[in-house]
């Protein structure tokens, strides 16, 4: 009874012949929540839902490598190493003669944890402080906003370099967890600032909201506000950005690893890969070009998404 | 005006002093020996490394190190190299090139940028609004060596260091910031088309050259010019990717260099002008935000 | 731009009343249609709305929000947002030169010199980066040829004409240093820079103080005295009207209801929606009274009910009234109106 599709479906009945069926039949005509709006907005947008097949493919590549390939990713045969691609090996074999294709789809799983990790990171830390900020204002704000832009001063590249080459003197062999938690640390703690800013900004215009004002006015608390009043209003914005953000993070990943400094064998990334490829660009193209493709369009999905859903939350955007 | 600039300068002294202070930690406080290796096979004499440690203030603690260093840095001193060399001299050899890259990129993402902006920004919707996006949506989703190693395949490498040479890397460094610029002049300009000073300028039958032109590019440019302002000092710290790709010796290749060889009073030093850079910018930003939009008041 | 009306569309039909009514009014709008094409479906705006302005005469545009008295200003003036919005029908001449069909170099030739415009809330609609001088002395330098000496001087004088105080020392603020009816002053004058025949204003004074609109009103009044120019009122203050207008034309769901002689309308409304317009105005006389209020909305203009747009509102509908459109009927020479029983109605009052 409380489904309102199901109501849909049945004979109109007479008015007050049934109370709880005359309700839950009124339903229908209530206007659709901002929310709701919105997902029927997303699901109308083609590139919502290319983003999204695309999404799915990439993450049951992360979860279920072995469906997509038999080919052990480490396998090593020196007498094909470099070779292009072929009904053999679709994208080629590598440096050490291991299949690019298999190393590709099980080089999914790293670089997505690292991506999906280092946004929730930067997402978890950013929004507290920000709705922190935003709610308190006055000295905790201006004491925190100064904080973030100590970190949002450092310059991202190099940052990372500094701290990932400290903690890991050059031609040091770092344990697979160890590294991966570096990385995601690195880009988490350069780029929450970024999530702190827009959360802040939110919180402050949700703050003035009249509905904010009367529910302080009532004696509500702190947490109270800011959970039931404040976070509904300010999430949007944020997972917005979190959702491009996850994408950029992603390209963050090969660019560290690129530069010798993030992700490294054993363990098999995309980034990896693109940097064991880099030195022999010009001999042998695809081994770069194949995992950099699978970033690529990875990344695009992100962005895709974020500004679908982004267009859909913004009703001025139509 | 005078008292904001006055207190936004105070709010920078913290900031400075906070990223500064971070770095130089993770810098110094390597947990491997930095006199490895830099004496041949040999480990270093005692009385080299003891000569090194006290160069480097290395015995005292970290804090009263950097105090020291902060105090050098402000009569221009940026120190020397373990091998004595003066790392201002390292800096002014690299950074003008990276300057001139970043420059090239800024000039460059500002001019295509805008320009797929406004053509989209007026047509909402047409071809040409779906060319730029799916071009811009490239841009944002290739990673930045991948657009230079393909760039770098059909220019081949600069010759020199002149602006003209660094064009094609001024346009891998300035890629993703132009996709950005094309989005903020598009959103910009297709919000402003709509607003009443708009059709008040068409309702005084002035061109719509001049409507497009002047009314509606002015209040359009405000966001845009903003984050130009902002993406000079990331230009910059970006280079490094760029400069690895096209060979180009500038101050990301310093640092990596340097790095590797744990030479780090270059490192902090490189990055405390990066740093000081982007604190500028910022505070240029926000004036130059005032002098665009009359509305703003600084009291 | 989004502005000219073109013939692009193809689907610009002129009515055959054109031909019919060619009489020598200044500015004169004759069956003009627009819609507005939305995702959601198409709204019929204006219906076939059609009204006249003379020189040196006051027309006061009545009605309620939504039922099109904006857009009907905007589509004389030529800057109709299409889309969303098309003109699909009518004629619209300005000193007997059709303007629907004219180019886009004569139209903006038109706007300004020959009709100009000013709006409901002048801080939206005056550009906020430039000063109102630039924003005035602009039109007087490309559009007269003036220097920028001579621009500043004649904008200065504007200024004065409509009593902004100490106008040479304001000439470099920007609109936001002034004060609600300071910046409808600026409005008003940057109107009248090129010496327009007809200016419209559109609810001119809703977005200001009781105390100004009563000082704003009574200076449009002037200089359309001053300058025997034509002044299409758009307003739904009833109260404006009586003071300054000469002839009325109200307007419902996109359509003219009555038109005619402000007097007489006031004394004798010959259509339902004038009498309920008129009752729900407060008078001290009938203090302590229940106001009368016109029960129910504006019809939806994607779902304008069958027959008369009116008739779910009306006090007298009949069957007829849900069945037929009631077309404007002539009472008299100078006044019509489209109600199935205007006859009644007047006997009545």
């Amino acid at each position: 009874m409380s489904d309102p599709t199901v109501a849909a479906g049945e004979p109109m009945l007479e008015p007050g012949a049934d109370l709880g069926r005359d309700d839950s039949g009124r339903r229908q005509d209530r206007p659709r929540s901002l929310g709701g709006d919105a997902w029927h907005e997303l699901r109308r947008k083609p590139t919502f839902v290319v983003s999204m097949v695309i999404i799915l493919i990439v993450v049951l590549m992360a979860a279920f490598p072995w469906l997509w390939t038999h080919v052990d990713p480490n396998a090593a045969d020196l007498s094909r190493v470099r070779q292009g691609p072929s009904g053999q090996a679709w994208f080629g074999y590598d440096v050490q003669g291991s299949d690019v294709f298999a190393r590709v789809i099980y080089g999914t799983r790293a670089s997505l944890l690292v991506g999906v990790l280092s946004t929730v990171g930067a997402v978890v830390i950013g929004g507290i402080v920000g709705i922190l900020a935003g709610y308190h204002g006055r000295l905790t704000d201006s004491v925190l906003s100064r904080f973030a832009d100590i970190f949002a001063g450092m310059p991202f590249v190099l940052g990372a370099i500094v701290i990932l080459m400290t903690f890991n003197a050059p031609g040091s062999n770092p344990g697979e967890v160890r590294i991966v938690t570096q990385v995601v640390l690195s880009i988490a703690v350069l780029s929450w600032p970024v999530a702190m800013r827009i959360m802040r900004a939110a919180t402050l215009v949700a703050k003035q909201q009249d509905y904010v004002k009367a529910a302080r006015g009532l004696g509500a608390g702190p947490l109270r506000i800011i959970v039931r009043h404040l976070l509904p209003n300010t999430v949007a914005p944020v997972l917005v950005y979190a959702t491009i953000s996850l994408g950029a993070n992603i390209g963050a990943e090969a660019t560290l690893s690129y530069l010798g400094i993030g992700l490294r064998p054993p363990v098999v990334s995309w980034g990896v890969m693109i940097s064991d490829a880099k030195d022999y660009f010009t001999v042998a193209p695809h081994m770069l070009l194949f995992p950099a493709a699978f970033v690529s369009i990875t990344v695009l999905a992100f962005v895709m998404l974020g500004d679908a859903v982004r267009d859909a939350f913004d009703p001025k955007s139509r | 005006m005078g008292r904001y600039v006055l207190r936004r300068l105070l709010q920078l002294i913290p900031v400075f002093l906070g990223t500064t202070f971070i770095i130089y930690t993770l810098v110094w406080a390597i947990p491997v020996d930095p006199f490895a290796g830099k004496c041949g096979q040999r480990p270093c004499p005692p009385a080299y490394v003891a000569a090194m440690r006290a160069k480097f203030n290395l015995d005292d603690n970290l804090f009263v190190q950097y105090v020291k260093y902060l105090g050098r840095l402000f009569t221009g001193d940026f120190g020397q190299t373990f091998s004595g060399t003066d790392v201002s001299t390292l800096i002014a050899n690299a950074y003008p090139i990276t300057v001139r890259l970043a420059v090239v990129a800024l000039v460059i993402e500002a001019l295509v940028g805008m320009t797929a902006g406004v053509l989209t920004g007026l047509r909402k919707n047409g071809f040409a609004d779906n060319l730029v996006l799916v071009a811009t949506l490239m841009l944002i989703s290739l990673p930045v060596f991948v657009t230079g190693y393909i760039l770098r395949g059909l220019f081949g490498t600069p010759r020199g260091t002149s602006f003209v040479d660094l064009i094609v890397p001024g346009i891998v460094l300035g890629s993703l910031s132009m996709a950005y610029v094309s989005r903020l002049t598009r959103t910009s300009i297709a919000e402003n088309r709509r607003a009443d000073f708009v059709r008040t300028a068409i309702a005084k039958g002035l061109p719509t050259s001049r409507v497009v032109g002047v009314h509606l590019l002015r209040n359009s440019v405000i966001p845009v010019i903003t984050f130009l302002g902002t993406d000079l000092g990331a230009l910059m710290g970006g280079a490094i990717v760029t400069e690895g790709v096209f060979n180009i010796r500038g101050i990301g290749g310093l640092v990596f260099t340097n790095i590797q060889q744990q030479q780090g009073v270059v490192v902090t030093g490189v990055v405390t002008l990066l740093v000081l850079v982007y604190l500028v910018m910022s505070l240029v930003v926000d004036l130059l935000y005032a002098v665009l939009d009359p509305r703003i008041r600084y009291e | 731009m989004s502005t000219v009306y073109d013939g692009e569309s193809g689907e610009f039909v002129p009515p055959q009343e054109i031909a019919a009514a060619q009489d020598e009014s200044l500015l004169q709008v004759l069956g003009l249609q627009v819609e507005f094409r939305t995702r959601d479906g198409v709204a019929k705006v204006l219906n076939g709305v059609s009204y006249h302005v003379n020189a040196g005469e006051t027309l006061a545009v009545l009605g309620e929000s939504g039922s099109g008295k904006s857009v009907t200003a905007q589509a004389i003036m030529g800057i109709l947002d299409t889309p969303p919005a098309f003109v699909t029908g009518g004629s619209v001449t300005f000193k007997g030169e059709e303007l629907l069909t004219a180019s886009a170099e004569r139209r903006r030739m038109v706007r300004g010199e020959g009709i100009a415009m000013i709006f409901q809330d002048a801080l939206s609609a005056l550009n906020p980066v430039f000063t109102v001088g630039f924003q005035i002395a602009e039109q007087l330098r490309l559009r007269r040829g003036m220097g920028k000496a001579q621009a500043r001087a004649a904008a200065i004088e504007l200024l004065e004409q409509v009593r902004i105080p100490h106008a040479a020392g304001r000439f470099g603020d920007y609109p936001h240093q002034f004060s609600g009816g300071m910046r409808q002053r600026v409005m008003i004058a940057m109107a009248l820079a090129l010496d327009p025949e007809v200016l419209i204003a559109d609810e001119p004074t809703t977005a200001l103080d009781v105390t100004v609109q009563a000082q704003i009103m009574d200076l449009l009044a002037e200089i359309q005295r001053e300058r025997a120019m034509g002044l299409v009122l758009i307003t739904h203050d009833l109260g404006v009207v009586a003071e300054v207008a000469d002839r009325i034309a109200v307007m419902y769901a996109g359509r003219i209801v009555e038109s005619g002689g402000a007097r007489e309308i006031y004394r004798r409304p010959g259509h339902p929606y004038t009498v309920a317009l008129l009752e729900s105005l407060p008078r001290l006389d009938l203090k302590g009274q229940q106001l009368n209020t016109i029960k129910g909305l504006p019809p939806s203009l994607t779902d304008i009910p069958p027959g008369c747009p009116f008739h779910p509102r009306c006090r007298l509908a009949q069957d007829i009234c849900r069945r037929q459109v009631p077309e404007p009927v002539p009472l008299d020479a100078a006044r019509s109106s489209a109600c199935h029983f205007t006859g009644e109605l007047m006997d009545r009052v």
